[in-house]
């Protein structure tokens, strides 16, 4: 039953961004005589400024996560760390993607693949990884780039409520799977 | 708080990696993500024109302003400083079903959209208002229903196993999220001109 709810999902999601772009304009011109063409130069237009405007924000976040990985600061956390994760029954195997996960997007991705060469895609490694990958997002690149758009400089508690998320993510992603696949 | 965040990355990596003997890869990191920054901006000009594009066709056409309306009950009460019938709501309902659709590169324009327009009802404009907070925690904790792509190309048929646990998971993350926002809210220390 869940495979054919995957492969419907996956199937529609090849069809939302086409449908979004016919199906817009369709109601636009269409049903409401809106000038479509003018309309959508018009929103377009922004598009250039907004990329320019985080441009230092996110110069100011990536340089600095671009760092704390090429430091090797991540093996010190790790080991610093992993008596605390023996505890609480979090795998070691799992922390660097779960510390990577809000820093770095392709970052994340490469310890991901990591985790499915080393133990392959059916070991509990790999599916609490994957679990972790889906179910957070890379909060500080989020951070920069959409309170970079506005100049926001202070962000005030939005960055502790976005890692307090990530971390309940990433420890429901631990033990569901723990739960079902061991 | 990010102040320190920031700070405490770059004074660790120089560190540590003075301790390592790897400080000329913290140089070139420095030097290289600063490149990579202005790289994935102007990446997101094109797709930013493209779905503001879009989402003008949208505004234009009141399709947005009806989304808006449908989701008013739930939208008033995560937000409860926004006007139901801003524009804001709209963008912010649009950009979280790109989000739970996958549609990654939808998303990104459609937020900063809302951003933007939660901006306009911010009296300081350099300081994050609470609706901006809870839609930025909302956003980073990834409600999702679509596994990323880059997921299922690795793992093969094996991704169906974590379809549920995917979504048990983003679940939790995004009910911790709002509940941080409306702790959070209150204290203190997060009270606006308070922070260093």
């Amino acid at each position: 039953m869940i495979d054919n709810v995957i492969v419907f999902t996956n199937q529609i999601s090849r069809y939302i961004i086409p449908f979004l772009l016919v199906g817009i304009p369709f109601y636009g011109l269409i049903i409401k005589k809106v000038k479509v063409y003018e309309s959508f130069v018009d929103g377009a237009k922004e598009g250039f400024d907004i990329s320019l405007k985080i441009i230092p924000y996110l110069v100011a976040i990536l340089v600095a996560i671009g760092m704390f990985r090429a430091s090797g600061a991540m093996e010190q956390l790790i080991y610093f760390l992993t008596p605390i994760l023996n505890i609480i029954g979090f795998p070691p195997e799992n922390l660097p993607l779960a510390i990577m996960r809000p820093l770095s997007g392709s970052g994340s991705l490469g310890l991901f693949t990591d985790l499915v060469n080393q133990y392959g895609v059916d070991s509990i490694y790999t599916k609490i990884g994957a679990t972790m990958f889906g179910s957070t997002e890379t909060t500080f690149y989020v951070l920069a780039v959409y309170f970079g758009s506005v100049g926001i400089r202070k962000s005030r508690y939005a960055l502790a409520a976005g890692l307090i998320a990530d971390i309940v993510g990433i420890l429901s992603a631990v033990y569901i799977c723990k739960i079902l696949f061991l | 708080m990010l102040n320190y965040i920031w700070f405490a990355l770059i004074f660790i990596s120089v560190v540590v990696g003075t301790i390592t003997g790897r400080i000329d890869q913290v140089t070139e990191a420095a030097i290289n993500m600063s490149k990579t920054s202005v790289e994935i901006a102007f990446g997101l000009i094109g797709i930013m024109a493209l779905w503001l594009g879009i989402m003008k066709i949208a505004e234009d056409s009141g399709l947005i302003q009806i989304i808006a309306k449908v989701l008013r009950p739930i939208m008033i009460k995560l937000f409860p400083k926004v006007p139901s019938d801003h524009p804001a709501i709209g963008s912010i309902v649009l950009n979280m079903a790109a989000n739970i659709l996958g549609l990654g590169n939808a998303a990104t324009p459609i937020g900063l959209k809302a951003m933007k327009e939660l901006q306009e009802l911010n009296k300081q404009k350099d300081t994050a208002t609470d609706a901006m907070c809870t839609f930025l925690a909302i956003n980073t904790s990834s409600v999702q229903i679509i596994l990323p792509a880059s997921v299922v190309a690795l793992m093969g048929a094996t991704a169906n196993q974590i379809f549920i646990t995917t979504i048990f998971a983003t679940g939790m993350s995004t009910i911790a999220a709002i509940i941080a926002v409306k702790l959070l809210s209150k204290m203190k220390s997060f009270k606006i001109d308070s922070e260093i």
